[in-house]
């Protein structure tokens, strides 16, 4: 850290955070709140977390989104870190530009272009909308996150690693497994994290895919908001909130140790 | 007939007409895109041999141990293993291990585990294993270092658990890709000889790919030096040094002292070159001396030639000039004599004795002299 804590910086600070942190602090704060109406204060309260659980649709919905992120993410896993590897490994292949602009485009793709063209996807080839869609959808524009993460940590793999493996016999699938995955596996969970918390994030796309019966738990929120703010959506958020900050931290967490780790050898 | 350099060498199926070569690379080309990396080279190397590849970087030494490791097929020719041909057999069929140039060593496993990767691999059942474990650990003196991980030993050690683990399988013939350039220069003369003990003891052929020459000098039985995809010269040690073929190979091994001329006269055995520092007589290489004419290179090491403060009588060649730079190095001392020609010469003295009379300074005008067979005649 260079340069010293001015009041010019201290001040900055403050009002930086306080403009984006200020609303989910008081987000927070109301779903403690004894009173059913939102914005004035009458005591401290658990109350409205132990009505949410008596709250059918909006357990159903939590429900829904946590089998969506789970099934997405490790999907979005798997098949992102395929394309990392396809794009550090064969940097010659025809077409490589082309591959990698395709994998990186959902990144700055508008989700509501993304959550558009899979509708009409879906109901050109006459797919059923509900779970699956939404899972689908989910995996689509996640995969390139995973992709972007893992790519990061195999750019800086030491590639004879794995040529020794083969030099001692693995096949190179083998060498794959046994070798590259184990060393690149933190980027590899912190690339699911991400894939899990965009995944329960998500409202746009989820919205213009999902069907009857696949309700998700920002898409309950969202519907409700529109009849009222209730505590009890103030309950929903500061728990969402909750698991995606640890989720954010952990991946973090794990991408500074590896860091750290790299930095040592 | 006296032969070249300080040693005798009893390891020479090089020289042997029936003996059947352990590796050959037979017309072997390689091309990255448009890039010629190995030129239609030709090589054969025998069972137990220490041979070592050096040249600078980009001149395809490394290209050459990875297509026979199999990370590289030739894009050209055929290499041939104990008889048998490599093409298309993959890296990890191949009977051959390769130590590489960063270790390679994996990360997540223990120094022990990394051992026994290619002995699990080959399916060795667990108490073999271990026994073997322990062996190589034994072999490299880090028995105390079995369940450290890679990144908690330091440089030398990883060197070695890497040596260990290349070996472990008992390969017939182990590749090493600058197997000790991550190392300082103390600890690298050390390695050196443990290395030459180690394939002694172990009976192997060893493939060295280096561009430090000393460590090539001291280690192989024959030395390929190779410019730009070709090998320029393939020799002993002594050969290379004392004998080499070019003026490529004079200059890429120790120093070299290279004065141009014209050849002037020639017998069966010398060759008289003169150029602007006048007329100079050195060994004829090989047995057709050059036409009366053409242009020549003089070859010569600095610690051929003979200081002197006055001009030295009855001697075939001696060379006057200015000290133009001179340095103490301990064992020696080296003189950059400028001759009236403008050419530098460098001579070298032993520093035999601690004291030294009236020692030489600079700017003083000295004598260097030597004997037609301190030098050769080049022809290119």
């Amino acid at each position: 850290m260079t340069g010293r804590w001015s009041w010019f910086n201290i001040t900055s600070v403050v009002v930086g955070f306080t403009f984006l942190y200020l609303p989910i602090v008081l987000l927070v704060i109301f779903s403690f709140n004894e009173s059913r109406l939102v914005t004035v204060w009458a005591g401290f309260s658990t109350k409205w977390y132990g009505e949410l659980f008596q709250n059918q649709g909006i357990l159903d919905a939590a429900w829904v989104t946590i089998r969506v992120a789970l099934i997405s993410a490790s999907v979005a896993t798997v098949l992102g870190t395929l394309a990392a590897v396809a794009l550090v490994r064969f940097p010659r292949f025809n077409g490589r530009t082309v591959f990698t602009g395709m994998v990186y485009a959902p990144l700055v793709m508008p989700e509501v272009i993304t959550g558009l063209s899979l509708l009409l996807l879906f109901v050109a080839i006459n797919f059923a909308r509900g779970f699956w869609t939404v899972t689908l959808a989910h995996i689509t524009f996640s995969l390139c996150f995973v992709a972007v993460v893992v790519q990061s940590r195999l750019v800086s793999f030491d590639k004879s690693l794995e040529e020794a493996a083969q030099d001692l016999g693995c096949p190179p699938f083998q060498a794959f497994m046994k070798v590259t995955l184990p060393v690149i596996f933190p980027a590899v969970i912190s690339g699911w994290m991400l894939a899990f918390t965009l995944s329960l994030d998500d409202l746009v796309i989820a919205s213009f895919t999902s069907g009857p019966g696949a309700t998700t738990l920002p898409m309950k929120i969202y519907s409700q908001v529109r009849l009222g703010v209730t505590p009890e959506i103030n309950a929903v958020c500061t728990i969402l909130i909750a698991i995606v900050t640890s989720g954010v931290l952990i991946a973090t967490i794990l991408n500074k140790r590896r860091n750290m780790q790299h930095k040592h050898n | 007939m006296p032969s070249l350099g300080s040693i005798r060498r009893s390891f020479a199926p090089w020289d042997d007409p029936a003996a059947k070569p352990y590796i050959s690379f037979k017309n072997v080309t390689k091309r990255f895109g448009d890039f010629v990396a190995v030129d239609n080279l030709s090589l054969d190397v025998y069972e137990r041999e220490f041979f070592s590849l050096l040249g600078p970087s980009g001149c395809g030494k490394t290209t050459l141990l990875r297509m026979l490791a199999g990370f590289e097929e030739p894009t050209e020719g055929e290499i041939f293993l104990d008889g048998q041909s490599l093409k298309g057999v993959p890296p990890h069929k191949r009977p051959v291990n390769m130590m590489f140039q960063s270790y390679a060593l994996f990360p997540h496993m223990s120094v022990a585990d990394n051992i026994a990767f290619g002995l699990k691999q080959d399916g060795m059942e667990k108490g073999a294993r271990d026994e073997r474990v322990a062996q190589m650990l034994k072999l490299v003196k880090l028995e105390e270092f079995a369940k450290r991980k890679p990144d908690q030993l330091s440089g030398g050690q990883r060197q070695r658990v890497a040596l260990a683990r290349a070996v472990a399988k008992r390969p017939k013939l182990l590749l090493l890709d600058e197997p000790l350039g991550a190392l300082d220069k103390k600890l690298r003369e050390e390695t050196q000889f443990e290395l030459m003990d180690l394939q002694q003891q172990l009976g192997l052929t060893f493939m060295i790919v280096t561009h430090d020459q000393e460590e090539a000098m001291t280690m192989s039985d024959r030395i390929a030096v190779m410019d730009k995809g070709i090998i320029a010269q393939i020799g002993t040690p002594a050969e290379i040094y004392e004998a080499p073929n070019s003026r490529y190979v004079a200059d890429f091994i120790g120093s070299g002292n290279i004065l141009e001329g014209n050849v002037a006269s020639s017998d069966d055995a010398h060759v008289t070159i003169k150029g602007g520092d006048g007329e100079i007589v050195g060994a004829l290489r090989g047995s057709k001396a050059p036409a009366n004419g053409e242009a020549a290179w003089f070859a010569i090491r600095p610690e051929k030639m003979q200081v002197s403060r006055s001009k030295p009588e009855n001697v075939d060649n001696a060379l006057e000039g200015e000290v133009w730079d001179i340095a103490y190095l301990g064992d020696m001392t080296i003189i950059n004599l400028k001759l009236d020609s403008g050419n530098v010469v460098q001579a070298s003295m032993i520093n035999r004795s601690r004291l030294v009379e009236d020692p030489i300074g600079y700017d003083e005008r000295i004598w260097l002299s030597f004997s037609a067979d301190s030098g050769l005649v080049l022809e290119r």
